[in-house]
């Protein structure tokens, strides 16, 4: 089929020059877009922590002042967060989850547009606080009270910044939900959707319920600040422990928007590559929602030293350790579907055991946390800092990365160099457990974090974790050249359709690159592109 | 749940969301400046301008779409499941700032007060946990409070009947009664709209002049004023929306099977008078 297979419909496609990405309606193109924004802001957001880990390199202080220093730990958490990971998973759903479902598009065209162009000005407002009076915001990205209320100019342009990002996530989350509920092709029930469009369809239900609950909680810091509130001041009658309480509420579910995502990717990938389908579809599923509904009870073991009463304590400590059930389930699933299987090693399929291998790590120190009187020892140490990375880089940034390696040939229609992204995994997979690892030693020997200086005993394990750091930025230039070289400038092998030998599903049946349109018409959906099989004998399709 | 028929309708390129974000952009840096103490008016009211302008032509761009019959079944369902979730989003909007008034009530004051901690003390021995308070500071002065059984309870009666005088509207456009009726129903809603934020801003003048409860009135104050002032702020917003499906009837829009825009925006009005509810209880009377 060729390039062109569509052009009879002049009447909507791309316009021509910058205008094309201003204007544009398609779900491809926005996802392009959210792709391209969310790979400048990790290269920004990655600057950053590399000031923060050439401070790191030795004790005392030698290349920026203590205030820049914190305003880096606050903009490389806001920025990675919502600038890079949340907009790499949206585009990732733009693209993939009309072509999964068998959808035109998404199902609001318009406010998809306005979700993603929203960003941009965003963090605009966000990084123009770098030259401000008084810094950028250098009170962590939490924006704990009274602390972040002594934040000079900066201040309201990180609160706006953030209502915008919220508008964004709330627009992005409605269109992805309402596409999955209503623009599905006949026949594409939604037991039998792909696990990724169940994690998306998941993880827009915690966009849309959290989210507001933030903008309210920065709306209260926005008001005690400039209008004469008393919401977090105890002499008003406030308490800033209820910001937390209400921060965390949203913060914990961004935890799984930050997760659930990469767990329907890994549920893709390996199966592909395992040729053999997915072990326990049914569980996944019900794995997923368990922990979105958990998500919503567990936030205050972020604060277990704060001074909460006992029963709170008890009560956040049992619910967290709850999840590890769920997460057990999917952990174990993605092995048994590996368990005989056909397995080759592309570089999808690296990123992604990598991923299953390292995320599991995060979540056992997440339990050690978990429990509230050793919480008492880890809190605000180093231990929580190598904690969350090891969750969200080979988490979350891993299946982000397995993800581009894995449909970017569909994308673009040209393959990656097989060569270098294997050579980028092994740099990225080793470099990023030397950056980590040590974290945890130096958290449990008692290094806090968020300090721009640190007793000397502390000093191997940081110069470890400081060249791990550089490492890896070095390694991410590979996959850049990689797939800016091979894919987007074309160089590459030519892609079959397939792509993949072991790939089933609807993306898989459309020409490689993608035609603009795709599925105008609902396609008919042939028995062996359904990725889900049930765990009922009766309901299982025979498939070598 | 319907799925892809095919002929799903996709809008052609636009760069109506890019305009309007320039203008929120513009208008939230000017207010940031503004803030900073740094004046930037200029900023603040092209940046409205703009927003608003763009609001309108973009709204107006799916009013000629959707009377042009270019919407199928299918796109009615996104409208309703959008507008669903969107209402969702919302209800969690308020769910923040009604969390805050329990939580104070529940735990931060009776802990300033002394039960079951010792902190308080150290800080406010003499503190005792009431409710209304502005906290063991005194944030900015004795105040008195609006008695619930005057002109909230007035506003309650207010909100309810607009229920059902949009119910009575929506009934007559479904059974194709005269247009007329239903227009004049629409009407009813509307001026029920309005007299309540005409009472609602009467019952801040007496707040602010007579009572002393300030937006600075502590804990209280700021609940206060933060709810019922973001709750204003949305009737406000679905006062402006039943106008303009007033309007629309006027001029002849929707049909008797095929009217969600008037049908989206009750659902709003009644969000707005279920949030009312929970403030007239929670904030009034309790």
């Amino acid at each position: 089929m060729s390039e062109h297979h569509d052009s009879h419909h002049d009447d909507h496609g791309p316009e021509k020059g910058i205008m094309r990405w201003i204007k544009t309606t398609n779900h491809k193109d926005l996802g392009t877009l959210y792709l391209w924004f969310a790979f400048i802001m990790f290269f920004i957001g990655g600057v950053m922590s590399l000031i923060i880990r050439l401070e790191l390199f030795s004790p005392g202080l030698q290349w920026v002042n203590p205030e820049f220093f914190n305003s880096m730990t606050t903009m490389h958490a806001l920025i990675m967060i919502f600038g890079g990971v949340m907009p790499a998973f949206t585009g990732l759903a733009n693209w993939m989850v009309p072509m999964m479902v068998g959808a035109s598009d998404l199902a609001l065209p318009r406010v998809n547009n306005w979700g993603f162009w929203i960003l941009p000005f965003a963090f605009t407002l966000l990084l123009s606080t770098l030259f401000m009076g008084g810094g950028a915001p250098a009170s962590g990205w939490t924006m704990y009270p009274p602390l972040v209320l002594q934040t000079g100019d900066a201040f309201p342009f990180m609160i706006f910044a953030i209502h915008l990002m919220g508008i964004s996530s709330i627009t992005g989350a409605i269109n992805v939900i309402v596409t999955i509920l209503n623009m599905r092709a006949p026949g594409m029930t939604l037991l039998k959707m792909p696990l990724f469009v169940w994690s998306w369809l998941i993880t827009a239900y915690l966009l849309i319920a959290t989210m507001p609950v933030l903008a309210g909680a920065v709306t209260m810091l926005l008001t005690d600040k400039y209008f004469g509130t008393s919401f977090f001041t105890a002499a008003g009658g406030g308490d800033p422990v209820m910001y937390q309480h209400i921060f965390w509420f949203f913060g914990h579910p961004e935890v799984y928007i930050l997760i659930l995502p990469a767990f329907g990717i890994v549920s893709t990938i390996i199966p592909t590559f395992a040729r053999k389908t997915l072990f326990g579809y049914d569980s996944m599923v019900y794995a997923m929602a368990s922990i979105a509904f958990l998500s919503f009870i567990v936030w205050a073991h972020h604060m277990f030293t704060v001074g909460m009463p006992l029963a709170g304590e008890l009560f956040f400590m049992f619910a967290t350790m709850l999840i590890a059930v769920p997460t057990g389930v999917k952990v174990f699933n993605w092995v048994a579907t590996m368990w005989r299987g056909s397995m080759t090693f592309e570089t999808p399929m690296l990123f992604a055991l990598g991923f299953v291998f390292l995320f599991t790590i995060g979540g056992f120190s997440g339990l050690m946390l978990a429990i509230a009187p050793a919480d008492f020892q880890y809190h605000d140490s180093y231990f929580v800092v190598a904690h969350f990375h090891y969750v969200l880089v080979p988490g979350a940034v891993f299946s982000i990365i397995a993800g581009m390696y894995y449909w970017m040939p569909k994308w673009t229609g040209h393959m990656y160099h097989e060569g270098l992204g294997k050579l980028h995994f092994w740099l990225s997979a080793i470099a990023i457990n030397l950056t980590f690892f040590p974290q945890h030693f130096a958290g449990l020997a008692g290094m806090p974090r968020r300090i721009p200086d640190y007793a000397v005993q502390f000093t191997d394990w940081n110069v470890i974790s400081s060249i791990g750091a550089f490492f890896f930025f070095i390694a991410q230039f590979i996959m850049a050249y990689n797939w800016i070289v091979n894919c987007v400038m074309r160089k590459g092998a030519p892609a079959t359709a397939r792509v993949w030998e072991g790939a089933h599903g609807l993306e898989w049946t459309v020409p490689s690159p993608a035609p603009y349109h795709t599925f105008e018409t609902p396609p008919v959906i042939s028995e062996s592109e359904i990725t889900a099989v049930h765990d009922e004998p009766a309901a299982a399709p025979s498939r070598a | 749940m319907s799925s892809n028929t095919g002929g799903y309708f996709v809008p052609a390129p636009t760069a109506w969301p890019f305009y309007l974000t320039i203008g929120l952009f513009l208008m939230l840096g000017g207010v940031s400046n503004y803030l900073n103490g740094h004046g930037a008016s200029m900023l603040i009211w092209t940046g409205l301008a703009i927003s608003l302008a763009f609001i309108w032509i973009w709204f107006r761009g799916i009013i000629n779409e959707s009377e042009s019959g270019k919407y199928g079944q299918q796109v009615d369902m996104t409208y309703r499941w959008g507008m669903g979730w969107f209402i969702f989003s919302e209800v969690m909007f308020f769910g923040a700032f009604f969390g805050a008034l329990f939580y104070a009530r529940q735990l931060s004051l009776p802990w300033l007060g002394g039960s079951d901690v010792m902190t308080n003390a150290v800080l406010w021995p003499q503190f005792e946990n009431a409710w209304p308070t502005n906290g063991p500071g005194g944030v900015g002065g004795d105040f008195g409070i609006i008695p619930p059984w005057g002109v909230p309870f007035l506003n309650t009666m207010l909100l309810l009947t607009s229920g059902v005088t949009l119910t009575f509207a929506h009934h007559g456009l479904r059974e194709n009664k005269p247009r007329r009726n239903v227009i004049l129903w629409m009407w009813a809603t509307v001026a029920l709209g309005c007299i309540f934020l005409f009472f609602q801003a009467e019952e801040y003048i007496v707040a602010y002049q007579h009572l002393n409860l300030t937006l600075e009135s502590g804990i209280y104050g700021s609940t206060f004023f933060m709810l019922t002032g973001f709750h204003g702020m949305h009737v406000t917003l679905g006062t402006l929306m039943l106008l303009v499906i007033t309007l629309r009837l006027m001029k002849g829009h929707f049909k008797s099977d095929s009217h969600f825009g008037f049908e989206g925006v009750a659902w709003y009005w009644h969000f707005v008078d279920v949030v009312w509810l929970g403030l007239f209880v929670f904030v009034y009377i309790l």
